[in-house]
């Protein structure tokens, strides 16, 4: 059996997500991607505390990964489990990497299936495990159906359709030798399809980026030395009281994590986080550990001074820290009197938590940073759907091969078989069987026949 | 007079009454085959070498074995499937180079899964030969007669009625009446019932199906006119000649040498289009007078004009018909109009400006059944021991028919004899992909092999087709003990130079470095694997012979399929990596008497077509439209929980 991933948590924003792989390359794909300190083995039955690296060795989570050895785990195969703390963004990023070195992602209700097929489970659970694959699978289709509809959809099928035409070409070719009106395929002709077909699943693919961004909100930080009004920011977004806020500094004790979606549409992933102080006894403040992580992980920065205390030292050193990502200076508390910044920045607004003042100047400066119309518009297309977002990958693949086997002149009947795949992962996407579609072309196409 | 009496059709009763005849208990047989086209003359030798007693019908027996539509046999993808049908043990291939005049080896340039072997045939001596195979055949006896009638007791087939009053009993019948059944032909506005060639159709069968609960539909198809060749002038078409090396379509033939005969190519032009126009109304086809649905893919010609309207000329081959011929066959130019316009329309062609017909094109109308009525053996799933194969199974051409005739005839005898079903899945061979496209996804026009249709077709190749299934024939008992002894050594040789290859180093010197400068390749400087070389681009096997100094003593063919195993060895295992994955699938079996509406999980939809067409594996079941992946993971664990129960 291949190895199988998916996120086996609820979606929402929990406490922690696991990712269960379960397969042969089970404990393969988890050595190619989790480091520990002590880079042990992974022993059967235990936990490991680690590291998730990515291809650039950048950390994207510290993790607890569980290994369970055939046949003794859930589904009787190898299973690995990853618990992650990162929220739904860290899980997807993990997930994806998962993918990225040999699993595929699992079909709904595939881990049970593979558990009952196992013997995992009694006759009696069988029933109940049916129920699970088929309501899953419908809602999955009906996610997906829903995300095909529109722009996307005709994307997707309008790649399809020229990818077919070639094929159909090049099949049109084989089938019927002789005739003058099939133009003869040219391998010329084959790659430059290839290539803007290419360059389009490309695009396809990489809006999956910016599809996170819109779907899953833009992680944002709230960075700000204590007591400048960040839970106070952060309760102003929500409109509701979450954080204990006090004005004695240092009350926030951990991050919290909030979904927020401002009124024009843009969604942040916020975290409020503790005030990150540089104090000598920061050691004892693991929220400000988590702070700092929290910034790192972070795609937009709000950073937030007091403008009634005016900008000192501290100020300057975090302004330092977070200067290169992608940020908006908020000067807090200008419903005070003597606000004073001497801080130069190009995103920079005066609001006060307290009113209310500034906020809506703020909602548009968060779509200022993020070029959102932009983005909407070079991405007219985005995928949303992790599963999309694979068989698109898969897609690309198909057609590069496509071009390296035309590049090492071999015959197009070969050329064929990497084109096809491509075809079959679209139609996988648009839930349609390809088989008929390229007869279907080449009976449009020409006029063959005796 | 027998004494069953209640399945006796209409007609029958009207002549008994009128005293038209007595019936009469004519024998008893293991099979009967009905037709003797090219189904039937498979299934009919297949079953008579399997040893049980055979008889095949012809309602002519002057028209066995007949191409009424062009004369060849092959082409791409039909090429091989007579190349599975010789391997498999049966005649068409043989046939063919007994009479072919022409012969050429399609696609060279385009990848070796489609290589396609083409001959034109002479018509006449391949009927005569076919005909004699049969005629000299143990276990067989060819009967001129029409079949009326199925007796069917039980939903088990007992026997078979003929319109002179025979009555033959038989443990299984298959049924290969091409375009016979109630076939009917047009002409313009001139139509009459009639079987193709001017021979008599078959009137009385359909009824008989029908009333055994076998529905059947209408199809259509066509052909052009004949014509003499004394009429044609040949110097204004371009002349096709064969090919110079032949490549016998059968393993048993080694060296063929005659004198070919060429084809001439020619065009339609805007004076032909002009005149099909003007006369589109009078044509049975844009009227609606006929019922039937013709294949795209061998359209007429006023549809070829209609659809591709902005197209200044079209294609025209003519082919010869044979040796004691002056008829030529006009590829491209089937037609229905009548016959006034078909010949003022192909006057207007160059060389054909003073043309004769000797026959007619025509369209011809017949019945033929739901082929995903059937079971993968080609067996009916209703009736017990009727067999189908060939045209009324919504298929066209000789070889698709030839290659379900095969089938059929192997699992009537094995179906008698107790012995496990020969199906062949789409990874073994293009056979596999006919009946299993037939059966699982069912055609809703007369169905063409293609080489599109098979996803594994750098496995299936026409050079290997012995090697894929001449153990099968040799089993089954098709394949001689000599022919065998052959055939292990043809791929010892090949086997075993594979091996050599890969292992041979080859090392850099003077003489190799000049033939890879010579071939445009990159010199070597350290050692490299023969195998290595043999895959660049710009070489092959037969190129480092002369740096090859341990090259094993290969045939030809032997030499080629070295070169396509090593050349595209990456790719070839590719596939077997997939086939290896659709195999599982193909392996889960459903037993017969699943109740699909019990299964909780599985889509309306998914169960409704499941029910209808009873898959008989998992993989056949994913392939039926309309069953998505969810169905089939629930029909997986619903199959193992019926297991799990059983235990």
């Amino acid at each position: 059996m291949d190895t199988i991933a998916a996120i086996s948590t609820p979606t929402g924003n929990g406490g922690i997500g696991i990712i269960r792989i379960s397969g042969n390359d089970a404990k393969k794909i988890i050595n190619k991607i989790f480091v520990t300190n002590k880079n042990k083995e992974l022993i059967p039955n235990s936990f490991k505390l680690g590291y998730i690296r990515n291809i650039n060795n950048e950390t994207i989570d510290q993790v607890l990964v569980s290994y369970f050895k055939a046949p003794k785990s859930y589904t009787g195969e190898d299973v690995c489990e990853i618990n992650s703390h990162g929220g739904s963004v860290v899980l997807k990023q993990i997930l994806e990497l998962v993918l990225n070195n040999g699993a595929r992602l699992a079909e709904a209700g595939e881990f049970t299936k593979r558990a009952f097929l196992n013997g995992k489970m009694d006759l009696t659970q069988a029933e109940s495990v049916m129920d699970i694959i088929s309501s899953k699978s419908a809602k999955e289709e009906k996610a997906s159906a829903a995300q095909l509809e529109g722009k996307l959809g005709n994307e997707i099928r309008n790649i399809k359709d020229n990818i077919i035409s070639l094929l159909a070409d090049i099949e049109a070719n084989i089938d019927y030798p002789e005739y003058e009106d099939i133009e003869e395929v040219k391998e010329q002709k084959v790659l430059s399809i290839l290539n803007t077909e290419i360059n389009r699943l490309d695009k396809l693919e990489k809006s999956f980026d910016a599809g996170k961004i819109l779907k899953n909100g833009i992680s944002t930080a709230i960075i700000g030395k204590p007591n400048v009004g960040k839970s106070s920011l952060l309760n102003v977004l929500l409109k509701e009281e979450r954080a204990i806020v006090t004005d004695i500094p240092g009350t926030t004790r951990d991050t919290i994590e909030e979904m927020v979606t401002l009124s024009n549409g843009i969604t942040l992933k916020l975290v409020d986080t503790a005030g990150i102080r540089e104090t000598t006894d920061i050691v004892e403040n693991i929220g400000v550990e988590k702070s700092k992580r929290a910034l790192d992980e972070a795609e937009l920065v709000l950073f937030l001074v007091d403008g009634s205390a005016g900008i000192n030292d501290e100020d300057r050193k975090l302004y330092n820290m977070i200067v290169s990502k992608p940020h908006i200076v908020i000067v807090n508390k200008i419903d005070l009197d003597c606000v004073k910044t001497n801080l130069q920045d190009n995103n920079m607004v005066m609001i006060s938590t307290k009113t209310g003042e500034g906020i809506d100047k703020l909602e548009e400066c968060i779509e200022k940073v993020f070029n959102i119309e932009k983005l909407e518009d070079e991405n007219q297309f985005i995928i949303m759907n992790i599963r999309h977002k694979d068989l698109i990958a898969k897609a690309k693949c198909g057609l590069l091969n496509a071009v390296s086997t035309v590049n090492s002149s071999m015959p197009m009947d070969i050329i064929s078989i990497d084109i096809k795949e491509a075809i079959d992962s679209l139609g996988e996407i648009l839930g349609e069987s390809i088989s008929d579609d390229i007869l279907e072309k080449i009976f449009k196409k020409f006029c063959v026949g005796k | 007079m027998l004494e069953n009496k209640d399945i006796v059709s209409r007609e029958t009763l009207i002549k008994i009454k009128k005293g038209f005849y007595m019936e009469y208990n004519a024998g008893r047989y293991d099979v009967i085959v009905i037709g003797a086209g090219h189904a039937g003359c498979e299934a009919a030798l297949a079953a008579a070498r399997l040893g049980v007693k055979t008889c095949i019908f012809t309602i002519n027996a002057d028209s066995i074995a007949n191409m009424p539509c062009n004369p060849s046999i092959g082409g791409t993808s039909k090429g091989h499937l007579v190349r599975e049908i010789d391997a498999l043990g049966g005649e068409m291939g043989k046939n063919i180079d007994k009479t072919f005049i022409q012969s050429k080896m399609l696609n060279t340039s385009k990848g070796p899964a489609v290589f396609s072997l083409r001959a034109q045939a002479d018509r006449k001596k391949y009927h005569i030969e076919m005909k004699h195979t049969l005629e000299s055949q143990e276990n067989l006896d060819v009967k001129q007669a029409e079949v009326t009638e199925y007796i069917v007791e039980n939903n088990e087939i007992k026997g078979i009625k003929t319109h002179t009053g025979a009555v033959f009993e038989a443990k299984a019948v298959i049924l290969c009446s091409g375009t016979y059944l109630r076939g009917k032909i047009h002409i313009g506005e001139v139509n009459y019932e009639s079987g193709p060639d001017g021979i008599f159709p078959a009137r009385y069968l359909t009824e008989s199906l029908n009333k055994i609960g076998i529905t059947t539909r209408r199809f259509k198809t066509g052909t052009p006119a004949r014509v003499n060749r004394r009429s044609l002038d040949f110097s204004k078409m371009e002349i096709q000649n064969g090919d110079e090396d032949i490549v016998p379509f059968s393993f048993e033939n080694k060296e063929l040498k005659i004198d070919q005969k060429p084809c001439y190519l020619t065009y339609t032009n805007e004076n032909t289009h002009k005149i099909i126009r003007d006369n589109l109304h009078r044509s049975p086809l844009f009227s609606g007078v006929i019922e039937g649905t013709g294949p795209r893919y061998c359209p007429s010609i006023e549809d070829k004009v209609v659809r591709f309207a902005d197209k200044e000329r079209h294609q025209i081959f003519i082919e010869p018909m044979g040796e004691d011929t002056e008829e030529m066959y006009v590829q491209g130019m089937s037609s229905s109009l009548p016959e006034d316009v078909q010949i003022a329309m192909y006057r207007t062609i160059a060389g054909m400006e003073n043309v004769e017909f000797t026959r007619p094109a025509y369209a011809i109308e017949y019945d033929c059944i739901d082929s995903t009525t059937l079971k993968l053996t080609l067996e009916s799933k209703q009736i017990k021991g009727m067999f189908f194969a060939g045209q009324v199974n919504g298929s066209s051409g000789y070889e698709e028919a030839a290659a379900q005739g095969l089938i059929a005839g192997i699992n009537a005898v094995h179906m008698i004899k107790g012995k496990e079903p020969l199906i062949l899945d789409r990874s073994d061979a293009y056979i596999g992909v006919l009946i299993d496209d037939l059966v699982t996804k069912g055609t809703n026009e007369p169905y063409r092999m293609m080489t599109s249709r098979a996803e594994y077709r750098l496995l299936l190749r026409q050079d290997n087709s012995d090697y894929r299934l001449t153990p099968l024939g040799y089993k089954i008992g098709l394949i001689s003990n000599e022919r065998y002894a052959k055939f292990l050594k043809k791929y010892e040789n090949i086997n075993k130079e594979i091996n050599r290859v890969k292992r041979t180093n080859i090392k850099p010197s003077k003489e190799v470095n000049e033939i890879l400068r010579n071939a445009g390749t990159s010199e070597i400087s350290t050692g490299v694997k023969l195998a290595e070389l043999i895959k660049r681009t710009e070489l092959n096997y037969d190129m480092l012979a002369s740096i090859d100094s341990e090259r094993g003593n290969l045939t030809k063919e032997e030499a080629e399929e070295v070169n396509i195993e090593i050349k595209y060895e990456g790719y070839i295992n590719l596939q077997m990596e997939q086939i290896n994955e659709f195999k599982k699938m193909e392996q889960k079996k459903i037993p017969a008497n699943i109740d699909y509406k019990s299964i909780k999980g599985i889509r309306i939809e998914a169960c409704q077509k499941l029910d209808k067409l009873r898959p008989e594996s998992i993989g056949q079941a994913s392939r039926i439209s309309g069953v998505s992946p969810a169905d089939i993971n629930v029909l997986l664990i619903y199959l193992s929980t019926m297991e799990k129960g059983k235990q």
